[in-house]
């Protein structure tokens, strides 16, 4: 079982978070090409090693959060709120 | 064999008898035997058939590695099959059989197998079931696949009962500092290690006592080791198995809480599933004799040494008279004299050359330089042909008799959890075993699961493993070391197979499947060399005890085979459990109506007292029909549908998903949500709208009423409600991190029902104190008022119509629902209304042509589902930019909505039927229906689902409807979905 270090909770099973996607992807603008968002759509790359992506505490305090994980080893380097407002206020919490 | 309970051995407690049953006949045992342990005190030599083969098998071991005494406990409901008999337990009133076995284990009329075992070599089920060779002849007839029932009867192990698990079961999480697996010496000495330092310890043992090997020194006292272990505060879990190790130091434990005694109340489980999160994992879990491959290594009486060493001192049973020791390595000879010591005539075969032992009774007989090369006998062992260790190909040089064979063919650690986490092992030559390889998680091996042999330096091992946990933990900086594998006098020598040197042979690599070394020739010479293909060739290593004892003789073979060493051949991975784990367990109270969570609205008891009929819709339980006199659900239905279109009907619809949505960027949000245009909508007005993903297809729909300048609310359909929310989180949270908005689901605190029907103004009217509100000047289509009815309970009342015709819904604070839906339902009596359910509101909307779940399936655009009116071209939304992209706009011959009227119009169908045109009625057709109703008001039954091409391709040709689930075919005449009322002047009304 992957435990994550939630911010806000503290360290929970992976069982308590659903999986988001890849977190190093920049969606574009409403308004953009079909070309664009194509490549932000459907083009991944398969990582071996630490990749980023957003896991939703679903079942705790609802936070979305960018996880670094290894997708060999499933060790999670760091955790932090996707939005930027909340991560300057964990910031503070410390 | 004849095993006997023997004077001034043992520890079981004499003072306490105890009977249980064995084949229906009763015997006495004593506190603290296994079921094994009794059966050899009453000297019953067959207590199982083998898997293919039926051949009779004795017990071969003392523990969880058993291949030979697998037996069903209990019968009916309470039958337990494939139970280890070495590590079950004896209590009062134990009922054990014998299985796999006709009509019993003692004369098996399936034992024709062992003699008609060439046709059943490897490979036996892939090349049968394929038919006869040369061209598969019969292959899929009625008459072979009737054979092959027979065949595949013919073998297997013992049987389910197929009656509800009378137990029951519980899951339970735990955490701790450190949690060690395993009590033998090295365990022990961990954990006083670490509790020692006041860290928190678990220590699990499988076992129903502490002490792992050293049960079965005289001088070791487990209730003493209990006590201190207790007294420093270790948390112990005994009869508890550690059977799988995963990320992050979360370990799965099975403990049996009742398996060891009879209990049949239901106020305690009979396990328990431990799930515990550690910081560091220390495995002690020690290391499994091997046994050697010869002809009839099997027959009743075979058992590994170390057995018979536990027997003898733990359980005060000898288990032979004239016994023969075969081995190549050391650790036989402390148990030939305590053999010797009890009373039994020993006669050692080592296949080394004569090697140096301090401490040896030199009474015993020890032939070096001899291997066990076939035991004669076929029930019980008579004798054994020995052959000389250095003459190849081997043949019988001389034979003993004696009524036991104890095998040591070396000695494999149980490297299983740490397996579990993908660490190889590693092969060690001069110990010849998989060594733990290395890992950088917090997981520490010790004792001779590290391959470490001598108990001095496994304790040693112990406690390094303990600091070695405080060290990763970051508590101390000491020092230590890790003793080196190993430590035996003389080093070990290969020994794997003695070859018989005639045809037939039976010389078992895996006893529990009945895989022999010419198995493994047999996979060599049909190209089955990989390791991977070799164990699913011959099913090496596949039973229950996933080759415990057979694994490494497996490969070995198949590595002389290729003139390779064993490791360049491979290892096998080892999956959770270590041993078998009831489904039960994992189960846990997630079992009948607990297997899910259920849902129920404010307003369900409410239902049922109105006489609902419930059905699941998700996690949801929602009124599928009120019957009325005994009707059935067809005429239910069509008089709620019937009564709503003419008068009035009441519908609980609370299991909407509601949103609320708040902030100055409160609008802007739902616009780029929304493919309508949101921007514009009035306060108090409220608009169905359509949510895309972001690839363009059709994620939900739902209304959305303005409340006030910066506030939603939002309504979703009951089944994407959560992801819906998750989803708006996800846009504001990941990726519009500008806008300010808040999404807060209020799903629970508003309950809400539809009232639908031409009467539908004049029931609320007369709920409200003040009617006026309602009128169609104030309150006109699309509109919502907040209201307050007769007793003063403030509401929301929004006119909006699922059913097409006159319609409102009413959402109320949830603790108000039954009030709100007494009050209503007084008023709808008075039209002549109805409570209306589920079936009754998909017959509605079927007629309506209102799409769903069943239409909405994540493949339909909002063209398909003809709704492209619903995506603006003003403006930018999600999916906006796909919605059109090539690969869904350029296919013009996409599925689009349609209604379905049968030509024949007595004629019905299911939803699901496949729609094909004429003549070509095959695969998956040029459509499908989605959704099927009687409809009252058209008189004969109506489907909405999807056709290439659409309406305007189809409707003058006559389609087929093919149903091959039910066997059933049809002809469809294509219409427009919108098959009552399609101007809606009804619900504008």
């Amino acid at each position: 079982m992957i435990r994550i270090k939630c911010p806000y909770c503290g360290e929970r099973d992976h069982s308590e978070f659903t999986y988001g996607g890849d977190a190093s992807i920049n969606y574009p603008s409403l308004d953009a090409s079909e070309a664009e968002w194509t490549e932000a759509i459907f083009f991944r790359k398969n990582i071996k090693g630490f990749q980023k992506e957003t896991w939703h505490h679903l079942n705790g305090c609802r936070m979305w959060l960018e996880v670094e994980r290894s997708t060999i080893t499933h060790e999670i380097k760091s955790v932090k709120p996707c939005h930027p407002d909340l991560q300057k206020l964990m910031e503070l919490k410390k | 064999m004849s095993s006997k309970r023997i004077d001034n051995f043992g520890k079981i407690n004499r003072d306490k008898i105890i009977s249980f049953s064995w084949e229906k006949k009763n015997y006495f045992g004593y506190e603290g035997d296994t079921l094994a342990s009794a059966l050899l005190a009453n000297n019953i030599k067959i207590v199982g058939r083998s898997f293919k083969y039926h051949r009779p098998r004795g017990i071969m071991s003392c523990g969880v590695e058993e291949s030979g005494a697998l037996v069903t406990l209990g019968s009916f409901e309470k039958r337990d099959p494939n139970v280890r008999a070495t590590s079950q337990e004896l209590y009062q009133g134990l009922e054990a059989s014998g299985q796999n076995a006709f009509p019993n284990v003692n004369f098996d009329f399936g034992e024709i197998n062992n003699y008609l075992s060439r046709f059943f070599a490897a490979g036996f089920y892939y090349k049968t079931f394929m038919g006869l060779p040369p061209f598969e002849w019969g292959s899929g007839t009625s008459i072979w696949m009737f054979f092959e029932k027979i065949i595949r009867k013919a073998a297997g192990m013992g049987k389910l009962s197929r009656l509800p698990d009378p137990d029951s079961y519980e899951h339970a999480h735990d955490f701790c500092d450190i949690l060690i697996v395993g009590s033998g010496p090295a365990g022990i000495a961990a954990a006083k290690e670490a509790a020692d330092k006041k860290l928190d310890v678990i220590l699990v043992e499988q076992d129903s006592v502490l002490g792992g090997d050293q049960i079965a020194e005289k001088e070791f006292d487990t209730n003493k080791t209990l006590q201190e272990l207790k007294d420093l505060g270790v948390r112990i879990m005994n009869r508890t198995t550690a059977f799988g190790l995963y990320d992050n130091c979360v370990i799965g434990l099975i403990e049996r809480i009742t398996d060891h005694i009879y209990y049949d109340k239901k106020d305690i489980p009979r396990q328990r599933f431990w799930t515990i999160r550690a910081k560091h994992i220390i495995v002690g879990s020690g290391s499994l004799e091997r046994h050697i491959a010869f002809n009839n290594n099997d027959i009743p009486g075979v058992m590994t040494v170390n057995a018979a060493k536990h027997y003898l001192n733990r359980y005060g049973v000898l288990t032979g008279k004239d016994i023969v020791i075969a081995t190549n390595n050391d650790s036989v000879y402390n148990t030939a004299d305590l053999l010797s010591q009890a009373g039994a005539k020993v006669i050692i075969l080592d296949s080394r050359k004569e090697i140096k032992l301090d401490n040896f009774n030199n009474n015993i007989q020890v032939k070096f330089e001899t291997v066990p090369y076939s035991i004669n006998g076929s029930r019980k062992i008579k004798s054994i042909d020995i052959a000389d260790a250095n003459h190849q190909p081997y043949s019988k040089i001389d034979s003993i008799s004696c009524d036991q064979v104890l095998i040591s063919g070396g000695w494999s650690p149980a490297v299983h959890l740490l397996s579990h986490r993908g660490v190889k092992a590693k092969w060690n030559a001069e110990n010849l075993c998989f060594l733990p390889g290395d890992t950088k998680e917090n997981i520490t091996m010790i004792g001779s699961a590290r391959g470490i042999w001598n108990k001095s330096d496994c304790i040693k091992s112990g406690i390094a493993g303990a600091l070695d946990a405080m060290n990763h933990m970051g508590l101390s900086k000491t020092n230590y070391f890790f003793p080196k594998e190993g430590g035996w006098s003389n080093p070990i020598q290969p020994l794997y197979e003695v070859k018989y040197n005639k045809s037939r042979s039976k010389s078992f690599v895996d006893y529990q499947h009945d895989v022999t070394a010419d198995d493994v020739r047999l996979a060599h010479r049909e190209g089955f060399i990989s390791v991977e293909h070799l164990k699913r060739y011959t099913t090496l290593g596949m039973a229950n005890d996933q080759g415990k004892m057979g694994n490494i003789i497996g490969l070995s073979l198949m590595a002389d085979l290729l003139d390779k060493d064993i490791p360049e051949v491979g290892t096998t991975v080892f999956r959770p459990p270590y041993t078998p784990v009831s489904i039960g367990a994992l189960a846990g109270r997630n079992v009948g109506k607990h297997f899910r969570p259920l849902r129920v609205t404010p307003m369900h008891k409410w239902n049922l007292d109105h006489g609902a009929i419930m059905i699941d819709v998700g996690l949801y339980q929602r009124p599928w029909y009120f019957p009325k006199n005994n009707e059935t659900l067809s005429e239910s239905y069509i008089r709620e549908t019937t009564t709503v279109r003419k008068s009035v009907g009441v519908c609980d619809v609370t299991s909407l998903g509601k949103i609320a949505i708040q902030g100055p960027d409160a609008t802007e949000f739902i616009n780029r949500v929304y493919s309508n245009a949101f921007a514009k909508l009035p306060i108090g007005k409220t608009r169905y709208g359509i949510m895309l993903r972001d690839d363009g297809i059709v994620m939900d729909d739902g209304t959305s009423w303005r409340l006030s300048e910066n506030e939603y609310l939002m309504t979703t359909s009951t089944a994407q409600a959560g992801k819906v929310m998750s989803w708006l989180e996800e846009l504001l949270q990941t990726r519009w991190t500008d806008l300010k908005v808040n999404v807060t689901s209020v799903s629970e605190q508003w309950a809400a029902a539809a009232i639908s029907g031409p009467r539908s103004r004049d029931v609320i009217k007369n709920c409200l104190e003040n009617p006026s509100l309602i009128e169609n000047k104030n309150l006109p289509f699309m509109g919502f008022v907040s209201a307050n009815l007769k007793d003063g309970t403030p509401c929301r009342i929004v006119r909006i119509s699922f059913s097409g015709e006159l319609g409102y819904e009413i959402y109320i604070g949830s603790d108000y629902a039954n009030s709100m839906m007494d009050l209503i339902w007084k008023e709808v009596q008075n039209y002549n209304g109805c409570l209306y359910g589920l079936e009754a509101l998909g017959a509605l909307r079927v007629e309506k042509g209102h799409v769903t779940g069943a239409e909405l399936d994540g493949r339909v655009t909002i063209e398909d589902a003809g709704l492209g009116k619903m995506a603006s071209t003003k403006k930018s939304y999600i999916g906006s930019a796909m919605r059109t992209r090539g690969s869904l706009s350029a296919n013009k011959d996409r599925e689009q909505l349609v209604g379905f009227f049968p030509v024949d119009k007595k004629e019905t169908f299911d939803a699901g039927t496949i729609v094909c045109e004429k003549n070509k009625i095959k695969g998956s057709g040029i459509g499908r229906i989605t959704s099927v109703t009687h409809s009252p008001e058209l008189g004969h039954w109506i489907g909405i689902g999807f056709v290439q091409g659409g309406k305007e391709k189809w409707h003058n040709t006559t389609l087929i409807g093919s149903d091959p689930v039910r066997n059933k075919q049809m002809e469809l005449e294509v219409v427009s979905p919108h098959m009552i009322d399609p101007e809606g002047k009804r619900m504008h009304a």
